[in-house]
């Protein structure tokens, strides 16, 4: 459980990680398509974007440690 | 001690050598000394008093018992080596008293009436003699004792070769003697009877001599015939007057010899009558015979020679007498014609006339006188005839007295031979009856013993049949007994051997058993150090081995054993299939576990956002407890705190007591618990194989030790 744990938080922070620039990336580039803001900066918009994800990472960190029971399951294909 | 008083007493210069002291208290000395003396003396006395009285009472007894063999019996038995001094002094012990057997002397009868029958049908007198020998012999009145009271007497019974030896020698002595003697009776009966008739011979020699000489005398006494016929006459008169008297000379001699020898022969026969057998009656009596006639034909011929000695006797007085008158007349002629020869018949013609008257008047006187001679005597013829009368009647009844009496003896002896005759025929008839009698006896004994031995034979049978049947039943119940003895002795070993064989098979078998046992055990044990060891290859961090095969070879050890199995069973799947950490990689992993746990260690169910975690992570870090932290024997709630249960564990695995820290661990809750859930189920995963291990390695070695026998 400790490596759940331990793998938990690398997930949680790849999460975020990913989720945040993910986000960021894909909003900025939404916002830079769309020019829904007056974003002026890529940045903000990624900054905004990485906040969001790093939000929702959060969050999902959270939901995944508050459930803890809830385990990651690998689908193992039946060779 | 006398010699020693006297010693002392007398020599007063031996005082020294003998009382020790100086002669100063010699008396004294010697008093002590004839004291000692008179205690020497007194003690002297009392052994040769005991010595005698031992030597007494050994004496009396021996003497006692030379007396009487009972006594002595009784003391061989009491005193042990008393019999051989009795040997030495006494001599050897008296023999016990022999008590003839009463056996029947049934055999001896049966010896003799067999031999009686068997003589009688091989030879009348061989019988006879025997039978008479036998009859003689007294073992017959013995036999026929026997016969009527078989069993009165204690006759020891001579053996049947001695007995028919004795007979033999009894009958070969009989033989020897009747032959000898009948030797002799012939010996003698001949030469008696040569005598005898040579005495007849001799008497009828003489008789007929005698006969001779008185014929003669009567011739020359009547025959007055010429002088040279009657000189001739008597010539041959002398002649025969001399063989007369040669014939009864040599009669008489011959007669003495011949009675000599019958007297002889009598004596023989005397002698063969005294010797009593019986089988020379016969001849005996012969001889007797013999004798009797020799002796009669003696008498006859002596009578015969007698009377013709007593005619010629008259002759020969008639003859006297006519001499006599001759002479007489001769003389008387002489006295009247002395010139005249005797001779007077040759004288005739020279005689003278005168001469012839004389002659014829002597004549004539002679003749008167004759005649008055005559006339007288026929006057006294009565009593001349009666006077002769008188002495013939005497001398008749002299020779009639006699010859009653020779005819008498003779008749006697007749009588006697007859009678001894009758008697030998009436024995030989009796003996022929006693024979066929005896037959008879001994066919009826034989009968009687035939049966008697066919009844004693049965008895003796059924005797024996019962001692046979007593002995065969006797015999069969020991044969029996020995053999259901020994069948029950085979049996017995039999069942102990087999019993033996049995316990060896058991021993065997438990010994297999516990072999096996053994083997299974040392199975199981070498299995659980297998399974120890394999728990040992846990290398860092990385787990063991998986315990399946190892504990496979576990189960299989110990298939039979449940309990075995059971703790087998028991292992937990997981260390089976994947294996359980090591202690240490687990105490590694600890601390891991419980920086992990400290910084969560806010965080539970109602606190588990991020912020709870970085609070509890903050929380970490500015906490510092004291790693380790003696646990208290008893928990209190305030010590289920988080930190403190970690120090509590931390001090246990640190002590190697990964129980104890694991129990902590487990008092932790929240996200904590979950962190360490992990941890804690390798915990409890090894210390369940441990655990079980460990059972199950005690058990090995439990059963290992129950099951090793001492050497």
């Amino acid at each position: 459980m400790a490596e759940e744990h331990g793998r938990k938080w690398d997930r949680c922070l790849a999460d975020s990680a990913r989720t945040g620039f993910g986000v960021g990336v894909v909003f900025s580039r939404v916002s830079f398509h769309t020019r829904i803001a007056s974003l002026c900066r890529p940045n903000v918009a990624r900054c905004v974007g990485s906040g969001m994800g790093l939000g929702m990472g959060y969050s999902n960190c959270q939901h995944d440690f508050r459930s803890p029971y809830l385990l990651h399951g690998h689908m193992v294909k039946d060779q | 001690g006398m010699d020693v008083k006297r010693i002392c007493f007398t020599s007063l210069s031996l005082q020294k050598c003998l009382c020790g002291n100086g002669a100063a208290q010699p008396m004294q000395s010697c008093r002590r000394y004839t004291s000692a003396g008179d205690s020497g003396s007194v003690a002297g006395k009392i052994v040769a008093a005991s010595l005698l009285t031992v030597g007494g009472g050994v004496g009396g007894t021996i003497l006692y018992a030379k007396w009487d063999p009972k006594f002595r019996a009784a003391v061989e038995k009491g005193v042990p080596y008393s019999d051989q001094l009795f040997e030495m002094t006494i001599g050897p012990p008296p023999p016990p008293p022999v008590i003839p057997l009463p056996k029947k002397p049934v055999g001896l009868c049966i010896c003799l009436l067999i031999k009686n029958v068997h003589g009688c049908k091989s030879e009348g007198d061989q019988f006879v003699q025997w039978s008479h020998a036998h009859v003689g012999v007294s073992t017959a009145e013995e036999c026929k004792e026997c016969e009527h009271e078989a069993h009165a007497h204690v006759v020891k019974e001579r053996p049947e070769e001695v007995v028919s030896a004795r007979l033999a020698a009894q009958d070969r002595a009989e033989h020897d003697l009747l032959s000898s003697l009948s030797a002799k009776l012939d010996d003698t009966l001949g030469s008696s009877a040569k005598l005898t008739l040579q005495a007849i011979g001799a008497q009828e020699a003489a008789l007929s001599a005698i006969a001779n000489h008185t014929s003669k005398l009567k011739e020359a006494m009547d025959a007055e015939g010429p002088s040279d016929k009657t000189s001739a006459q008597w010539r041959s008169l002398e002649d025969a007057l001399n063989e007369r008297s040669r014939a009864a000379d040599e009669a008489g001699a011959a007669l003495l010899k011949a009675k000599e020898e019958l007297e002889k022969l009598r004596k023989v026969i005397n002698a063969a009558k005294d010797s009593k057998i019986d089988a020379a009656r016969p001849q005996i009596l012969a001889a007797e015979e013999n004798l009797h006639s020799m002796v009669v034909d003696l008498d006859r011929a002596v009578g015969k020679v007698q009377t013709a000695q007593m005619e010629a006797k008259i002759v020969s007085q008639y003859s006297e007498l006519v001499n006599e008158a001759k002479a007489q007349f001769q003389k008387e002629l002489d006295s009247i014609t002395p010139e005249i020869q005797a001779n007077w018949k040759g004288l005739t013609g020279k005689l003278s006339p005168d001469d012839l008257n004389s002659l014829i008047a002597h004549a004539h006187r002679r003749i008167d006188q004759l005649n008055r001679e005559l006339a007288e005597q026929r006057v006294r013829e009565q009593i001349h005839i009666e006077a002769a009368l008188d002495q013939q009647r005497l001398e008749n009844q002299k020779t009639l007295d006699k010859a009653v009496g020779t005819a008498i003896s003779h008749s006697r002896e007749q009588m006697r031979l007859e009678q001894e005759k009758k008697i030998e025929d009436v024995r030989e008839v009796m003996e022929a009856e006693m024979r066929t009698q005896l037959r008879r006896q001994a066919a009826a004994h034989t009968d009687h013993l035939r049966d008697v031995l066919k009844v004693q034979e049965q008895e003796l049978r059924a005797e024996a049949q019962e001692v046979l049947s007593s002995k065969l039943m006797e015999q069969e119940t020991n044969y029996r007994r020995v053999t259901q003895d020994q069948l029950d002795a085979f049996t017995l070993d039999m069942n102990a051997a087999y019993a033996r064989l049995k316990g060896i098979e058991e021993a065997i078998d438990s010994h297999v058993v516990a072999e096996e046992e053994a083997r299974k055990a040392h199975q199981l044990w070498l299995s659980v150090e297998a399974l120890t060891y394999s728990l040992k290859t846990a290398v860092a961090d990385s787990p063991t081995e998986p315990l399946e095969t190892a504990a496979k070879a576990v189960r299989e050890s110990c298939a039979d054993n449940e309990f075995a199995v059971a703790l087998a069973s028991a292992l937990p799947e997981e260390s089976l299939s994947r294996g359980i950490y090591s202690e240490a990689s687990l105490r590694a992993r600890f601390y891991q576990i419980r920086g992990l746990v400290r910084r969560v260690a806010m965080i539970n169910e109602t606190r588990n956002s991020l912020y709870q975690y970085f609070l509890s992570y903050l929380q970490s870090v500015l906490l510092f407890e004291p790693e380790q932290l003696a646990p208290p024997t008893k928990l209190k709630p305030e010590d289920l705190d988080t930190f403190k249960l970690l120090s509590y564990a931390t001090y246990s695995i640190e002590r190697g007591d990964l129980e104890l820290a694991a129990k902590f661990i487990n008092q932790l809750t929240g996200e904590p618990r979950r962190v360490a859930q992990d941890w804690l189920k390798e915990a409890r995963l090894t210390l369940e194989t441990r655990q079980v291990v460990n059972l199950l390695s005690a058990y090995a070695n439990a059963v290992g030790l129950g099951t090793t026998q001492a050497p």
